[in-house]
């Protein structure tokens, strides 16, 4: 039972993460309806740029991390809001499969652009927060795990507050619903998706910096599994759906610990994977996502 | 073909500056002639793979080093047979299928007449076939029996996995007093499923059984869920046959779900990064190594003053092996008085009582070595010499 309950406790602070990162994708084709590959970079970049301002302030304060923290969001909301400002939105007009490659594109010049200026080698992550072990019965819970947990939950609320209950949110959303009537009732569709991407930017930099944490060694290639199981919760989820890419995230990170601690953890990515298909069978747009009919 | 063309265009050059231009267009094969009689003699091409870069950049760099400081050691002496040795090292950025690349280039464009390298036993069983085929002496880090059995023109400078294998499940059951073991392996290492087996196997022999057996990839960052499911299985110690990269987060992981027992690796565990992501938590580790700073061997010592006066840093077993690497060759182009790849082989295989920085260099039958092997302990920041196990 105390092992079931550990391993549930891993997964959820490994989904937690993908959740952050799910929670990009999901926002940015909610809003423009494509695949922005180059998100699991700016979670890299995210990851570095904590790196760097950790060296800045003592190591294991807690006003120190939260200072990291925001730090390397508002550096990656801004990243975020470049890209999208130099090299989406030239193209928005045209068809979403160009976009879409040249996200890949962005992708691959934020990692090997990672690669020249950071370094190629793994670096250590220093220890931003201050650090402890509990135990509660049999269960060991650290104090990584507890912040992670919680500081997903606490942005998630954020994000939902600010979808829901605020002026750019209600933009938001409008622009997701029919960009073109949006624009017909004054809303400025390029604030909108430049605050959307700045938003999904930052969620991926916390998701960054926690990751980081819990796992102290980061390369600039670091992003590119996460990203990818990021990227299937938020389909797993319903793409587009927020709450879904946070189900998705923590159902994903969840099914994922519980293989790798059986025996077959050799095949934890496949099954998981297996199990994204078979949903996808039965539910095909996703747990949450509701499945709409092209009126042509 | 290149190589006339170059000389012929430096020639043009320096024809050039004495206004003698028009003499080089009628006959620059008598010039080139001439040149190549009063130059230095040509140099000894040995040809070098590592990962300079990416996961295991670590080792790639100080093999780099380490073999720059044995081709100017050489050099200094004279040189071989008279003609210095050159060194041309490539990139396999730790990664799988670049190694190939970079020892056909080596081969096929530098011509050079062996190839060293390198400490990983996945990426020099990339390399031995190549250079097998292409009858180029290689000389290898890496610890897997497999290597060297690609063919007789692989060589190596390390101790076998199985020794290892033999001496760490030795030390779990003498020293440690373990009675019941897991195994966390690396399945997509070659080294590390090796050196796995080869434990199991000696553990098995010795009533220790394996009462848990638990996997994962290269790259991956979590393995709370393999530890837990280990804590779970109440064991006595851990056995990570892997590269120091995971090492370091598995030990911290370990500890953060409450799992203090000890926990063994191999040599694959000797890099600065783990002491950076293991820091206090690697308290009761342990790993095997064919090398340590506090040997007592004076050409070790030797080897360690001069390397930390050149690069400022303190080098470890894969610089050692560089180096021997270097030190084989030589000695062995040397015996064969000749740079022919065939005599250079055989008298490789005859290497007999040669001091190596990193211990006494001797091939056996199989082309391996047989050399004593460390076991560094954790104490106070910083791996100890534990216990010298000699073969």
């Amino acid at each position: 039972m105390s092992e079931f309950l550990q391993q549930l406790l891993n997964g959820l602070s490994l989904g937690a993460i993908y959740a952050l990162i799910a929670l990009g994708y999901t926002m940015v084709y909610g809003v423009l309806r494509f695949i922005n590959f180059a998100h699991s970079d700016v979670f890299m970049v995210g990851a570095f740029i904590g790196y760097y301002l950790g060296k800045l302030v003592p190591e294991g304060t807690l006003w120190g991390g939260l200072l990291v923290l925001s730090g390397a969001m508002i550096g990656c909301a801004l990243l975020g809001m470049f890209i999208e400002r130099v090299v989406y939105r030239p193209l928005r007009h045209g068809p979403t499969l160009n976009v879409l490659i040249t996200a890949i594109g962005v992708s691959l010049l934020l990692e090997y652009t990672g690669q020249i200026v950071f370094g190629a080698a793994p670096r250590t992550f220093p220890q931003i927060f201050p650090t402890a072990n509990y135990h509660v019965g049999s269960l060991t819970i650290s104090s990584n795990q507890v912040f992670v947990i919680g500081v997903a939950i606490l942005l998630m609320i954020a994000l939902q507050l600010i979808v829901f209950k605020t002026k750019i949110g209600t933009a938001m959303r409008a622009v997701s619903l029919n960009p073109k009537a949006a624009q017909l009732v004054g809303v400025n569709n390029n604030v909108v998706i430049s605050f959307t991407f700045g938003l999904g930017s930052a969620l991926a930099a916390a998701g960054g910096i926690l990751y980081a944490m819990n796992y102290p060694s980061i390369d600039p290639l670091m992003g590119v599994m996460p990203g990818l199981k990021a990227f299937v919760a938020a389909i797993l989820g319903g793409i587009g759906n927020i709450p879904g890419a946070a189900l998705g995230g923590l159902l994903l990170g969840t099914v994922e610990t519980f293989i790798g601690g059986s025996q077959f953890s050799t095949y934890k990515d496949a099954i998981a994977f297996a199990i994204l298909i078979v949903i996808l069978l039965f539910k095909p747009a996703g747990l949450l996502g509701k499945f709409t009919i092209e009126k042509v | 073909m290149i190589v006339p063309g170059l000389q012929f265009f430096r020639h043009l050059r320096l024809i050039k500056s004495a206004g003698l231009s028009f003499v080089a267009a009628l006959a620059p094969a008598a010039f080139t002639t001439a040149a190549a009689a009063e130059s230095a003699p040509e140099p000894i091409k040995i040809g070098v793979y590592a990962s300079l870069t990416g996961k295991e950049a670590v080792w790639g760099q100080s093999a780099e080093k380490a073999t720059r400081l044995a081709v100017d050691d050489v050099n200094a002496a004279g040189g071989v047979l008279g003609r210095p040795l050159h060194a041309i090292i490539e990139d396999n950025q730790s990664k799988p299928g670049e190694s190939v690349t970079a020892v056909r280039k080596l081969i096929s464009r530098d011509k050079v007449v062996a190839i060293l390298g390198e400490a990983s036993s996945g990426r020099s069983l990339e390399a031995a076939p190549i250079c097998q085929q292409a009858r180029i002496p290689m000389i290898s880090g890496g610890s897997n029996p497999k290597v060297t059995q690609v063919g007789n023109f692989i060589f190596r400078t390390h101790f076998i996995d199985p020794f290892q294998g033999t001496v760490m499940s030795r030390f779990a059951r003498e020293k440690l007093g373990a009675k019941r073991l897991a195994l966390l392996t690396e399945v997509t290492n070659a080294y590390a499923v090796g050196l796995a087996k080869y434990f199991s196997a000696d553990a098995a022999a010795h009533q220790t059984p394996i009462v848990i057996e638990q996997k994962y990839s290269a790259g991956e960052r979590d393995f709370k869920a393999q530890l837990t499911a280990i804590k779970a299985a109440q064991v006595d110690a851990i056995f990570v046959p892997g590269y120091y990269t995971e090492a370091g987060l598995i030990v911290a992981q370990a500890r953060e779900l409450g799992l203090n027992l000890p926990v063994l690796g191999g040599d694959g565990w000797e890099g600065p990064q783990l002491l950076a992501i293991g820091g206090p938590a690697l308290r009761d580790t342990y790993y095997c190594n064919n090398f340590s700073s506090e040997s007592d061997v004076p050409e070790t010592r030797r080897f360690i003053e001069r390397y930390q006066t050149r690069f400022q840093s303190m080098p470890g077993g894969t610089a050692a092996d560089a180096y021997d690497a270097v030190l084989m060759l030589t000695d062995a182009i040397k015996r064969a008085g000749s740079t022919e790849s065939e005599k250079i082989r055989t008298a490789l295989a005859t290497t007999r009582g040669l001091r190596g920085v990193g211990g006494p260099l001797n091939v056996d039958a199989n082309r391996d070595q047989l050399k004593p092997a460390y076991i560094l302990g954790y104490n106070s920041g910083d791996y100890h010499l534990v216990q010298v196990i000699q073969p």
